[in-house]
């Protein structure tokens, strides 16, 4: 069952071929099986998993079904769930039981969702490994030595080793689409306010969104039509008619113009990862788009722009996180800045407290206007050149990331390599546009993933061209070794 | 050469909304701590703002009424410090962007003269919870009912030259705040807070350093804090020393202040805007809508009582100043028939009980109604204005309506001239020295005289004779 489609797995459902109960209760056994080894989940929520299953199960006898009646799916553990722990892969959030639940969870429990648990991630959603996670890195389940990416580290690899059909995750710089090319899966951030962030824990505001992970383009369509829509208890969810996102997957792309900006392919990139982005834009070509190039003059400036804008918001949007009210509390404070200090320097690793002190600094008086007004400059020369480029093309392509999965360990201790890895993922999210990553193949055995960029709110457009690829290919459909069986 | 003092005001006004700046929850009036506390206002982790259309048009309002810019597009930003009833860390305010522009507020001083206080730009921010020190055995408690509830912070120019301004600008801005209903304007209840900044210069001098003295939540405690830190200003610096910027805190029980922070410690706020929320936009629309909507501010109000009721300039002022005032003015004038007569009890009688017994007009024991009925028994001659004191004396104490209180103590007006006659005629036959006395006299003696006659007779009809006509009487028999 697990080798299915979650869109499989629905008309599986439908046809009785199996119920949900089976259906849960099989993941739940693989999870059960090979998690130990791969550390995807934080949480496993069994229980409720199988009673929502079985509630499932009497929706789909009594023919009333929502979009995801019964399929498993898992959660970011950034996403608060009423009643489960929501640590956001920090010691500062282990025992915190959140008492509401997010809108994305909320929206997709709606229609019919088993959630399976909570996913590993890096802490706070900052990093692209997975490696700062309080709770242990996550491995990569095409080669265990390896990371998964981040911070969705945990939904990706749960995903590529078909631990769960179906996956949330968010995107601040790349979170979604680099671990989603890192495991050989299929990942979309959408455009900024198209997905309520209600009780999704805030890494950098005006950047983050929450997004669908799974085996393909159809499946992410599938689940962002239960995610997308307007929230009024968030202001920046924004209030346009959400598409049908299966109704666009046509597979009909034909008059398509696939931009290919120069800067994605700049000549210290990897050739490998260069020419596996060419020619999977080749093979779009064969199916009927038009190819041509353009530039992004400012893309360049993402990395700075980003590690400036950013951890100034996380610095902010952490600071609730004091020892007062919830999370992490030392042991017997002697006063206030006592209890400020230890509850904070236990609560937090070092990457968060890396974030919190660039972005204080680039907050401080006598700084701002050199770092944070300068970097919402250049955001807008950004935004820009995405803007000029969209006039003329429908969708850019480029390699998702600069490299495959890495050795754990390898950038540890070198956090600007590490950034590196969001590269070509940041300026999207700066812009605020949407966003795919598609595996396209393999590189030493490793996957590797071509991003296709959208204008706003065309999601559905984006995933149409994924999902022509992915018709005509079968990258999608590798899964590793792991666990034994095909 | 004497020292001239330079004030400017920082006013912290909480917006009667429904509910708070950024989230459903009810404004908290005494409610049991932590109870008006929602999810957002606990600042829990992936929670977020949505602002209180409500609260901005309110801010607008304001605006509009001093005059001022209204910000078509205004921005909340975040003012980063740590603090145990900060739920959040940070404070969302305004800062580059705020909704008030600049704008202007006219006071009237009590010799008359009159003066702009120029006002710098007015912004929305949110409350802070409170911190509760007592109670929990040497640790603090937390009440986060007032976390999040709509403030404006108006920030005036360095305009006012002494106490005397500072109080008569503060009073103006509550009888505006009131008077455009978006305000409570309780004091007691802090919903205004004065932060006063004061420094001292010789005339002609650049500005001198200057202090800022937070949190006073009464004119009389804001004077006194004043006058305080002026003359501590006037000493340091007599006596050769220089003023150290700092925040101080005044201590309405004991009059002293105490530095709390100087400037070397103030916090570096970090301000940044706020990406949880958009800019506030305003249309010309919502600005039409609300100059409809604009009720009738205190300077419309005082020419209003000038031309209505011919009252004098300062009547009109001190009665239009607050709009519970002048409301209660206007129910006296219109149930009693005579707008003299009730600014003057007003001002007079009513004012000197509830200063006395320290309460707000609004708490008046004797309502508008009553005192307009009292002034209508005066003013159609039933009682007289010494019976009308002892009867207002009565309502104040709840013994009824004056008419009722009149009628069970028997307090009317001897109108009956008959009866008066035959009283002043056994006076005059009871007291024969008096009466010979009084007829050897020469007219202003007379006058004096009177008196003793006038005595008696008041006390024969326990002081409900008729002053004119026992007057008249009196002069008619004694001249005989």
């Amino acid at each position: 069952m697990h080798t299915k489609t979650l869109t499989e797995l629905k008309a599986g459902l439908a046809n009785r071929d199996f119920s949900s109960r089976e259906l849960t209760e099989h993941f739940l056994a693989r999870i059960q099986q090979y998690d130990g080894e791969l550390n995807s989940f934080i949480t496993v929520t069994a229980d409720t998993a199988l009673a929502q299953a079985d509630a499932a199960d009497a929706a789909l006898a009594a023919g009333n079904a929502g979009l995801l009646t019964g399929l498993p799916i898992a959660h970011k553990d950034i996403f608060c769930t009423e009643g489960v722990r929501t640590s956001c892969g920090s010691k500062m959030l282990d025992t915190f039981i959140a008492p509401y639940t997010a809108t994305v969870v909320e929206k997709m429990a709606a229609e019919g969702a088993v959630m399976l648990g909570k996913t590993n991630m890096d802490e706070f959603a900052m990093g692209s490994s997975n490696e700062t996670s309080y709770y242990g890195p996550v491995k990569n389940p095409w080669d265990l030595e390896r990371v998964p990416g981040g911070s969705s580290g945990g939904a990706a690899a749960c995903l590529g080793a078909r631990l769960a059909p179906g996956a949330t995750g968010t995107d601040t710089g790349g979170s979604i689409r680099q671990p989603a090319a890192l495991n050989n899966i299929t990942g979309l951030k959408p455009t900024y306010g198209r997905v309520s962030r209600w009780g999704m824990i805030a890494f950098a505001s005006s950047l983050d969104q929450a997004g669908p992970m799974g085996q393909s383009a159809e499946d992410c369509a599938l689940m962002l039509q239960a995610m997308a829509g307007h929230d009024h208890r968030d202001s920046t969810s924004l209030n346009e008619k959400v598409d049908d996102y299966l109704g666009a997957l046509s597979g009909d792309i034909s008059g398509l113009t696939i931009g290919i900006p120069e800067e994605f392919f700049p000549d210290t990139l990897d050739g490998a990862i260069a020419d596996n982005s060419r020619e999977a834009i080749r093979e779009l070509e064969k199916l009927g788009a038009k190819v041509v190039s353009v530039s992004l003059p400012s893309i360049k400036l993402s990395v700075p722009a980003y590690y400036v804008i950013a951890p100034a918001e996380a610095s902010s949007n952490l600071s609730r996180f004091d020892g007062v009210r919830f999370g992490h509390r030392c042991e017997d404070p002697q006063d206030l800045e006592d209890l400020y200090k230890r509850s904070r320097s236990e609560g937090f690793g070092d990457e968060v407290k890396r974030r919190i002190l660039v972005g204080t600094y680039a907050l401080s008086a006598g700084y701002y206007d050199a770092y944070y007004r300068r970097a919402q400059q250049v955001r807008r020369l950004i935004r820009d050149d995405f803007a000029r480029a969209f006039e003329k093309v429908d969708v850019l392509m480029g390699p998702t990331a600069p490299e495959t999965a890495f050795k754990l360990g390898d950038k540890k201790d070198d956090p600007v390599s590490m950034y590196m890895a969001d590269v070509f993922t940041i300026g999207v999210n700066l812009a605020g546009l949407p966003a795919l990553s598609m595996p396209t193949g393999f590189i030493n055995g490793l996957p590797t993933g071509t991003q296709i960029i959208g204008n706003y709110f065309r999601e559905g457009q984006i995933l149409n061209v994924a999902h022509k690829y992915q018709q005509a290919t079968d990258w999608h459909k590798q899964a590793p070794a792991f666990g034994g069986e095909q | 050469m004497s020292w001239e003092v330079v004030i400017g005001l920082e006013i912290h006004v909480q917006l009667n909304t429904n509910s708070k700046l950024f989230s459903g929850s009810k404004l908290s009036t005494g409610a049991e701590p932590n109870t008006q506390a929602s999810l957002v206002d606990l600042g829990m982790p992936g929670t977020l703002p949505v602002v209180n259309r409500e609260a901005v048009r309110k801010a607008a309002l304001f605006g509009l009424a001093i005059n001022a810019d209204i910000c078509r597009h205004s921005v909340f930003e975040r003012k980063n410090y740590f603090y145990p009833d900060l739920p959040k860390g940070y404070q969302t305010t305004q800062l580059a962007e705020p909704i008030v522009g600049a704008g202007e507020v006219e006071i009237q001083l009590e010799s008359g003269e009159k003066k702009i206080v120029r006002i710098h730009h007015a912004h929305l921010e949110e409350d802070a919870g409170k911190s509760l020190h007592e109670d929990f055995h040497g640790m603090t408690g937390i009440d986060l009912n007032r976390a999040g509830t709509p403030l404006i912070e108006v920030v005036t120019e360095p305009d006012m030259r002494n106490a005397e301004e500072a109080v008569a600008f503060a009073r103006k801005l509550h009888a505006i705040v009131t008077s455009i209903g978006i305000c409570d304007g309780d004091m007691s209840q802090g919903n205004m807070r004065f932060d006063v900044n004061v420094s001292i210069r010789k005339p002609g001098e650049p500005l001198g350093t200057r202090t800022e003295t937070k949190n006073l939540n009464s004119f009389r405690f804001m004077e006194k804090a004043i006058k305080l830190e002026v003359e501590r200003q006037i000493d340091v610096l007599e006596d050769g020393g220089e003023i150290v910027q700092e925040t101080r805190l005044y201590n309405g029980d004991t009059h002293t202040a105490r530095s709390m922070r100087s400037k070397e410690d103030a916090n570096d706020y970090r301000y940044f805007p706020c990406p949880d929320l958009l800019p506030v936009a305003i249309t010309d629309k919502d600005i039409e809508t609300l100059k409809a909507a604009m009720p009738e501010l205190p300077g419309a109000r005082k020419e209003r009582f000038m031309a209505d009721y011919q009252l004098s300039d300062y009547d009109a002022d001190l009665l239009s100043g607050s709009i519970a005032t002048a409301a209660f003015f206007e129910g006296a004038a219109k149930a009693g028939g005579d707008a003299k007569l009730a600014a003057n009890w007003v001002m007079g009688e009513l004012a000197a009980k509830l200063n006395a017994d320290e309460k707000d007009i609004t708490d008046s024991p004797v309502s508008a109604e009553q005192l307009g009925q009292l002034i209508a028994r005066l003013k159609d001659g039933t009682i007289s204005s010494k019976i009308a004191k002892q009867v207002f004396e009565a309502c104040w104490a709840g013994e009824g309506d004056p008419d009722a209180i009149i009628e069970a103590k028997g307090l009317k007006q001897m109108s009956d001239s008959g009866e008066l006659e035959k009283i002043v005629d056994d006076i005059i036959a009871n007291n024969t020295p008096q009466v010979e006395d009084y007829r050897n006299s020469d007219d202003a003696k007379k006058k004096k005289k009177i008196g003793f006659f006038v005595g008696q007779a008041m006390k024969a009809t326990q002081g409900k004779a008729n002053p004119q006509q026992l007057n008249q009487l009196l002069k008619d028999k004694l001249e005989k």
